[in-house]
């Protein structure tokens, strides 16, 4: 008899077996997320148009691409927006998770606290953010100006200096939480015995963190690094709400541009393409990190 | 000496919760001037003078939102997709993931590796080619079909929690359930469930939630005004009048919200319990 699933007695195909109680998501899988997966890479190397025949045009994409401008400019804004807002989430992410370890008092309820953007739907989130950029009704400008650091109400979100400032502010804002939660979940990991004996030796606080909290906690920081970079990356719904790209396709970031092109100019095909120069792009990333961070772990 | 130490760790302590207030400043304001704002009469909201709590506190905005009929018309619509998906989702992952974990087959590499590739892919991606599709089986514009969608959506989140939660099930209550001659899908649903109900509550919720809030896929699938769901109808709510119905649309921005606030309300215990710690443990 099978030691592990102990359901059959004559021996039978596992593969079989497994694959039986696979089919029900598989199909659906395959039909939902598979198919139209490899379709849509195979549709950014056609000139596909909504409505139109869909001819096989090879790299012809990607050569206009080069010399597209309005391309450029969204990969460009959408690499400061990915690092900033990868970078700030994950440093001030840590910072409150190590914050909420030390076994304060009232720590469970500012763990339910912390969660609430993340709770929110994400239309809900930009929403909210708009209504504090508002020029007239927001809270922004109207605390800024009773505190009378600025005479009048600034449009931040049309607002050329401040655009992308807002957006990765509002950004971070939902970032935070995800990033805290897994943090926190690595902190309780760590056995306390390793701080109770480093600090039997007299380390600081400062030592502590640099000698045993940062080095353990260098896989999780991965994933979340990981993670964060293909969301960011990938994002859509926050800036779309806010901005639409705008002013002046300033924050069209790589999602809404390829967004764009499909569902506004029609140029599927193209809008495609640039879907495939994210995988690739976001592939490239995580090789190179993880390879990085491997190297790291097994030298050391 | 000892007051002093004592004196000093109590410092310590005040610093600590005022850093973490100062996050939760930044966390939780953006919802309280929403809340403040759903709860203030139009011209209070215009009158240029910031507060947090409302001098005047009427519940027209709530009052005027109940009575959008397609707004309501949404929430119906999204309770709806948000229910058929959830229990979809853990129908048919449970016996998936069963697989996973009670089987090692080279399939399971498959699996893992098509749910953290689902990760990297774009949206827009799929999006077009699964219009077309869904168009081809006429499911277009039509609520299963956005439910088709959502489930497959859910299933690498799902799937990789429950069958997590499987490992942890002694083995040998199965085989002594098939030595009684129980059929797998009898182990499955009498035995297994039963075991898993917090982590199948957790799932269910999980993927109600993930419809509740989803955007983009509504947005491109659902074409018929009758149909949409409340993000969209929210986003739509905005763009036609515009300034004028900031209250009105913090109400219903709060409403929106209150589901997902509870279900972490109620999610508290499994943050705080080892289920997430065993999970990036690995």
């Amino acid at each position: 008899m099978s030691v592990t699933a102990g359901v059959t007695t004559r021996p039978r195909n596992r593969n079989l077996d497994q694959l039986q109680l696979l089919l029900p998501i598989l199909v659906p899988v395959m039909l939902i997320s598979l198919v139209p997966l490899i379709r849509g890479i195979y549709i950014g190397f056609t000139d596909y148009e909504l409505g139109g025949q869909m001819h096989f045009t090879g790299l012809e994409n990607y050569r206009i691409m080069l010399h597209d401008r309005f391309f450029w400019r969204s990969m460009g804004v959408g690499f400061l927006w990915t690092a900033i807002v990868t970078a700030l989430q994950i440093g001030l992410g840590m910072g409150l998770a190590m914050l909420l370890n030390q076994g304060l008092r009232l720590t469970s309820l500012y763990t339910v606290l912390m969660l609430v953007p993340w709770a929110m739907p994400p239309i809900v989130r930009g929403l909210i953010w708009r209504q504090i950029y508002s020029p007239d009704t927001g809270a922004l400008n109207l605390i800024l100006t009773q505190w009378g650091l600025i005479n009048e109400p600034i449009n931040w979100l049309t607002s050329f200096e401040w655009a992308i400032p807002a957006i990765i502010i509002a950004g971070i804002w939902g970032e935070i939480p995800k990033a805290a939660l897994f943090f926190l979940a690595g902190l309780k990991t760590i056995p306390s015995s390793l701080y109770e004996a480093a600090e039997l030796d007299g380390a600081t606080s400062y030592r502590k963190f640099r000698h045993i909290t940062l080095p353990l906690m260098k896989p999780i920081m991965a994933a979340v690094v990981s993670l964060s970079f293909m969301w960011n990356f990938n994002a859509f719904g926050l800036v779309w709400i806010l901005t639409e790209g705008g002013p002046g396709g300033l924050t069209r970031l790589p999602m809404l541009a390829a967004y764009e092109e499909a569902f506004r100019y029609g140029y599927v095909g193209y809008a495609a393409a640039i879907g495939n120069v994210m995988v690739v792009i976001i592939s490239l990333f995580l090789f190179f990190y993880l390879r990085v961070q491997l190297k790291e772990r097994l030298g050391e | 000496m000892f007051s002093m130490q004592l004196f000093k760790r109590g410092m310590i302590k005040a610093v600590l919760h005022m850093l973490i207030l100062t996050y939760l400043m930044y966390l939780l304001f953006p919802l309280l001037w929403m809340i403040s704002t759903s709860f203030k009469p139009t011209p209070e909201i215009y009158s240029g003078i910031p507060t947090l709590i409302p001098e005047v506190f009427t519940l027209d905005h709530y009052v005027s939102v109940l009575k959008e009929e397609r707004l309501l018309k949404s929430i119906l619509n999204s309770l709806y997709v948000g229910v058929i998906t959830s229990v979809i989702v853990v129908l048919i992952s449970l016996p998936a993931a069963y697989a996973l974990s009670r089987y090692k087959t080279s399939i399971n590499k498959a699996v893992m590796g098509w749910i953290l590739t689902t990760q990297i892919f774009p949206a827009i991606l799929i999006m077009i080619p699964l219009y077309m599709i869904l168009r081809s089986l006429q499911l277009t514009d039509t609520l299963a079909g956005l439910v088709l969608v959502y489930v497959v959506w859910d299933i690498p989140f799902v799937l990789w929690m429950l069958q997590g939660y499987v490992k942890e099930i002694p083995v040998e209550l199965e085989e002594a359930a098939a030595i009684d001659g129980a059929t797998q899908s009898q182990i499955i649903y009498k035995i297994i469930m039963p075991l898993l109900l917090p982590a199948i509550g957790a799932s269910v919720m999980f993927a109600f939630i993930t419809a509740w809030n989803e955007f983009f896929f509504a947005l491109v699938l659902l074409k018929s005004p009758d149909l949409s769901t409340l993000p969209v109808e929210l986003a739509r709510f905005t763009g036609i009048e515009g300034q004028a119905r900031t209250g009105p649309l913090a109400a219903a921005s709060f409403m929106a919200t209150i589901p997902s606030i509870i279900l972490f309300a109620v999610l508290r215990k499994w943050f705080a319990s080892g289920t997430l710690q065993g999970a990036v443990k690995g």
